[in-house]
């Protein structure tokens, strides 16, 4: 493994199947009385969180107590950055006290690169602006392959604000990387230019794309990140692109479908859907502990370049 | 590289061996074995194996032939020592040791546990089993059980079922391979 998880295409196809099946070994300390091994004894992690998340940040803050890890986490409202600090400089007053890693969650895509270069600190991206968030296209995969046992020839579709959200290229770049076929659809303003390249089947037609479909991913619709106005209304936007029990019927019985969260109810998920027996939303929640686990684990003997 | 135990020899042994656990505990109740991967879980099976048909023999002979006895099962479980060694995050280069799963489908809460390795060595291996043992629960005691004690602890611990004491050198390596992992039963020892 390299020393820092950016991207998915820091990672091998074999190095993905190892992140999957650590992970499987490492959700039994989670059934466990003492849910807690001493492994990350004594190495530093900082929560480097420049965003707004419940899920994400609560989700590494517990993988990394279960492997004892020190842990401290810096939400951006309470610190220096308020007073003016670059990133820059945030990151190399952190690097002076010497973390062992670093996990980092920016509004800006490529910020993590920017850490990268400077900390010696392994660094996990956790969200970067609108390119990429890795562990979650893991977390995925996990929940994918413990449904359908593998992941090679499925039909994944994935509807939503493609334009705006990393989960959807990490998710792009992974699934195909281990032959899954594909599918995005969403409104043609939200296609982000030349996604097409990417080897994915493009579909503006929801009813169209989510035939035969063993997987559907849900994307939310990231009203932050939308400066103008690419549909009409959030209504007209459901009407058209919200997946409904009649949308849902269309795809394979055993369709399962996800969704990265936080969900919109009744705008891109309708309710009776979030909460159907084939929704495996909270499964993610519950196996993203399990992968983080996975991955601070691997990363901690990862290779360090100097 | 010389044999020191063949299939035969192995098979005798851990008679020998479950029939000392028996003796021991006076019986099966409250026993309970666990295997440390990778080579201990198939010995630990063959293990509770041998003691439920002892146990199924005994209890049906003493009732006059009829097996009116319920069938006598000895819980086992394997362990993954991995996240617990003490050399994990020393040498920080290179990929990190493959992590197993560990299945422990019952609770060792007042169980008397038999912890099943197939080499002793050092005694770290056996440190980082109870440690992880203990973060299951409070056993009645833990008893270890080895196929083969080479020597050269660096930790106080002994083990207290012996399948066969070998005294090696340090530049000697002891191979155990099993037929559930290696296709074949045969302890041998390896100049490196």
């Amino acid at each position: 493994m390299k020393k820092d998880l950016l991207s998915i295409d820091d990672l091998s196809s074999e190095e993905i199947y190892l992140i999957l099946d650590t992970a499987e070994a490492m959700r039994e300390i989670g059934q466990r009385p003492i849910k807690k091994v001493p492994t990350l004894r004594g190495k530093t992690v900082v929560n480097l969180f420049y965003e707004p998340s419940t899920r994400t940040r609560t989700s590494f803050e517990i993988a990394e107590k279960r492997l004892s890890a020190d842990t401290l986490n810096i939400a951006v409202a309470a610190s220096s950055v308020l007073k003016g600090e670059t990133l820059a400089d945030t990151a190399m007053n952190l690097e002076a006290m010497a973390p062992d890693v670093i996990v980092l969650r920016h509004a800006s895509s490529g910020a993590c690169y920017l850490l990268s270069r400077i900390c010696k600190s392994r660094i996990i991206n956790a969200g970067d602006g609108m390119h990429e968030h890795p562990t979650q296209a893991l977390l995925d995969a996990f929940t994918i392959r413990e449904h359908k046992k593998r992941i090679e020839g499925l039909k994944v579709v994935i509807v939503g604000d493609l334009l705006h959200s990393r989960v959807l290229r990490s998710n792009v770049l992974l699934l195909t990387r281990l032959g899954a076929d594909v599918w995005i659809c969403g409104p043609p303003t939200l296609l982000p230019a030349g996604i097409d390249r990417f080897g994915v089947h493009v579909s503006t037609s929801v009813g169209e794309a989510v035939v035969d479909a063993d997987v559907i991913m849900m994307l939310r619709i990231q009203q932050e990140r939308m400066q103008g106005a690419f549909f009409p209304s959030l209504r007209e936007y459901f009407n058209t692109f919200g997946m409904t029990e009649a949308r849902v019927a269309r795809a394979r019985p055993d369709v399962i479908i996800m969704h990265p969260g936080p969900i919109n109810r009744g705008v891109e998920i309708a309710s009776e859907v979030a909460d159907g027996p084939y929704s495996v939303i909270l499964e993610q929640v519950a196996n993203g502990v399990s992968v983080r686990m996975s991955v601070l684990y691997l990363l901690a003997g990862g290779q360090k370049e100097d | 590289m010389p044999v020191v135990m063949d299939a035969d020899r192995i098979s005798r042994t851990l008679m020998r061996i479950a029939h000392e656990i028996l003796e021991r505990n006076r019986g099966v109740e409250d026993l309970a074995l666990v295997g440390i991967r990778t080579r201990g879980v198939p010995i630990a099976r063959r293990l509770a194996q041998i003691i439920q048909d002892v146990q199924q023999r005994d209890s049906s002979s003493g009732s006059g032939g009829e097996p009116a006895t319920p069938k006598v099962e000895v819980p086992t479980g394997s362990l993954d020592i991995t996240l617990y060694r003490d050399d994990l995050m020393r040498h920080p280069v290179g990929p990190q040791p493959v992590i197993r799963r560990t299945e422990i489908p019952f609770s060792i809460d007042d169980k008397r546990i038999l912890l099943v390795d197939d080499v002793l060595y050092t005694g770290r291996t056996i440190r980082a089993a109870l440690d992880a043992l203990i973060d299951f629960g409070r056993p009645k005691s833990i008893q270890l059980v080895v196929l083969v004690d080479r020597g050269h602890r660096e930790l106080p611990i002994k083990a207290d079922y012996v399948g066969r004491n070998l005294p090696t050198s340090l530049s000697q390596s002891v191979q155990v391979h099993l037929t559930e992992i290696d296709g074949r039963d045969e302890v041998e020892i390896q100049e490196s």
